[in-house]
């Protein structure tokens, strides 16, 4: 790699040498200015520098994302197993026989909106405590730094520690939540939070079936992710000007209406930027629903779906097709969002 | 709580008008909300680590006698938990310790190879105009948000084919492939901050760009590579889907990520001692996490034009 950079920097001409009359000379004598001469020269010796400088990225990207992504159509059209795979080729019998296997297989429909519901709470869930953060944190006090980093720990934390922590305090037998809820706050029983679909609760004198797993994934997601939020949420409010705020306060404005016509209205770009982002991530994600229920109990997301079919199905044709249902969906709904909210900007 | 000591005038003011005063009720609220929500937000993100840590020195039997015990006594101080963790298989232990070190040794290569690769590519993306150079940003950031499950299928496919599977050289590429686009991201906003001044300062004494690049610009920008390093091995040793495709089916070859969430699924191993491999999953992250923090706060170009 670094061989490569190096040979590309002998070719090209340190800029400071006038004219060099090079192999790419011979356009400039169509009576153009010698300056004009001189740029060109030197354009063609930057963009051969940053080719080579950027080709090995792109050559890695491509060999193992792109190509593996198209790779994946033609898999969702292929009737493919794990058992046949070695017979397999590019040019095999194109079916569509996945995309229908799977739109109609039972629990896909469900799946999916599983993950719409997992995702639109999930994100709002975050994007919410983040905002309540990065405001009770705004004005300045001893030790603000250490607790803005401690705040950040969900997020940078191994998924899989944060997962087997949570689940251990969730367990119905020796988990400290249960603990808690049965002896000081008068539950009856022990919830099992990762593993039952749900639990009646009595609200306002209504029994409700609560989807309790559901409710904890979508709990964890936010706990997960409101750091992230709270980063951002925290650097633009730094980048408010302070002459604003301080303007609404002279005239007498109360907090309340500060945050609403001097804060928010700076912050909507960013929670924009951000519910798309949060929003993409948690629809993509796989480790977190996995490794807290296995996406048992009401929780399967598509992402698990498409797990199981790899791996435990050995079905590789409809793997393919439901992740790239799964991509196509996520595509349309960014797609509508940002046509929505980039024209709400514009006018704003 | 400067807030409000700035807030004082007009409500005073107002408060002359006598009867109920919407801004003193309000900045009375907050000033009882704020430190309740700070301390509560805290309790939240802290907590489970806390309560990891603390399950880590507790025997089984302890935790089953009382789960709602916080803190743990001298005496009841169990460092068996972490002995058993990183003794070898075949040492009746766990065997922790290879883990560490495959996770080691793939987190660092991925390092390694993503920093070769993406530190001349951020360069090339911030400074240079070349063909294609927007596709190039597009197409990597199009990979940023590629839902990974997807890529997950082909690359199965593909290294159960080549009998890559089971192999960390197949992890390291795939690894590299995903985080090398996002630090070119990450390094190019920084490479945009250096003056190009600079640059060309050194190209009229007699550098080439590449000379420039490698004596200049590199070192100017030493804090972002460290803490986008930093970061690279952050995401390479908290990986799971792909580790759990590649190396599922060989015990030796688990990263830490992937042997505490198998180990966690069987009911042989007691819960204590999967959280003391917990802690030693989390730790070298939260170290890291701290230090990198300090690093950011460089302004290492300030200045250097005026002088």
């Amino acid at each position: 790699m670094t061989q490569l950079a190096g040979g590309s920097g002998v070719t090209g001409p340190a800029p400071r040498v006038p004219a060099d009359p090079g192999p790419g000379g011979g356009r400039g004598r169509r009576g153009r200015l010698p300056g004009g001469n001189r740029r060109s020269q030197r354009s063609r010796e930057e963009s051969r520098t940053g080719l080579a400088l950027i080709s090995p990225t792109v050559v890695i990207v491509v060999v193992v994302v792109v190509l593996p992504i198209l790779w994946t159509v033609s898999l969702a059209f292929q009737s493919v197993r794990l058992l046949n795979i070695r017979t397999t080729g590019i040019l095999g019998d194109y079916t569509l026989g996945n995309f229908t296997g799977v739109l109609t297989s039972p629990g896909f429909l469900q799946a999916l909106l599983t993950t719409v519901l997992y995702s639109v709470l999930g994100t709002t869930l975050a994007i919410s405590v983040g905002l309540a953060a990065a405001l009770a944190l705004r004005a300045p006090f001893r030790g603000r730094g250490a607790v803005r980093a401690a705040m950040l720990l969900p997020y940078v934390a191994p998924v899989v520690a944060a997962t087997f922590v949570w689940s251990t305090m969730l367990n119905p037998q020796f988990g400290l939540v249960n603990h808690v809820g049965t002896r000081w706050l008068g539950w009856d029983e022990p919830i099992a939070f990762l593993s039952a679909r749900s639990t009646e609760m009595s609200l306002l004198g209504w029994d409700v079936q609560v989807p309790t797993a559901l409710l904890t994934v979508i709990l964890f997601e936010g706990w997960r992710s409101f750091p992230f939020a709270f980063l951002f949420l925290t650097a633009r409010l730094g980048a408010v000007p302070e002459v604003l705020d301080e303007a609404a306060r002279v005239d007498g404005a109360t907090p309340t209406q500060r945050f609403r016509h001097i804060l928010w209205p700076q912050l909507v770009p960013t929670i924009a930027v951000l519910s798309v982002l949060r929003f993409i991530w948690t629809f993509n994600n796989f480790d977190d629903i996995y490794l807290l229920t296995g996406g048992g109990a009401g929780t399967e997301v598509v992402s698990v779906r498409v797990f199981d079919y790899l791996t435990a199905r050995g079905d590789i044709g409809a793997a393919a097709a439901q992740a790239l249902v799964l991509a196509a969906i996520l595509a349309v709904l960014v797609g509508i969002y940002l046509k929505r909210f980039g024209k709400e900007e514009e006018q704003a | 709580m400067s807030g409000s000591v700035l807030a004082r005038p007009p409500s005073r003011s107002a408060a002359r008008d006598g009867g109920f005063n919407r801004d003193r009720f309000e900045n009375g609220v907050l000033r009882v909300l704020r430190p309740l929500v700070i301390v509560l937000l805290l309790v939240v993100a802290v907590f489970p680590f806390y309560y990891m840590v603390l399950l880590s020195f507790r025997s089984l039997d302890s935790l089953l006698q009382d789960p709602g015990a916080l803190w743990v006594s001298v005496d009841e101080l169990n460092l068996d938990t972490y002995v058993d963790v990183l003794t070898p298989v075949a040492d009746g232990g766990q065997g922790f310790g290879t883990f560490i070190r495959n996770s080691l040794l793939v987190a660092l290569g991925t390092v390694v190879l993503s920093l070769l690769v993406a530190i001349p590519g951020a360069y090339a993306v911030s400074r240079l105009q070349f063909f294609g150079r927007r596709q190039v940003s597009a197409l990597f950031l199009a990979v940023y948000f590629f839902p990974s499950i997807l890529l997950a299928v082909p690359l199965f496919v593909f290294f159960t084919r080549i009998g890559l599977r089971g192999s960390l050289v197949g992890l390291l590429v795939v690894y590299v492939a995903q985080v090398a686009a996002v630090s070119i991201y990450m390094l190019r906003n920084y490479f945009t901050t250096i003056p190009v001044s600079l640059e060309e300062a050194a190209a009229i004494d007699g550098c080439t760009r590449l000379q420039a690049m490698r004596r200049i610009s590199l070192p100017l920008a030493m804090p972002a590579i460290v803490s986008n390093g930093l970061f690279i091995f952050m995401i390479a040793w908290n990986e799971f889907l792909f580790a759990l495709l590649f190396l599922v089916e060989r015990r030796d070859r688990w990263t830490v990520s992937l042997g505490l969430s198998q180990l966690s699924g069987s009911i042989e191993v007691p819960t204590t001692i999967l959280m003391a491999g917990s802690v030693i999953l989390t730790l070298p992250i939260i170290v890291l996490f701290f230090a990198s923090e300090r690093l950011l706060v460089g302004g290492l170009t300030a200045g250097a034009e005026k002088g």
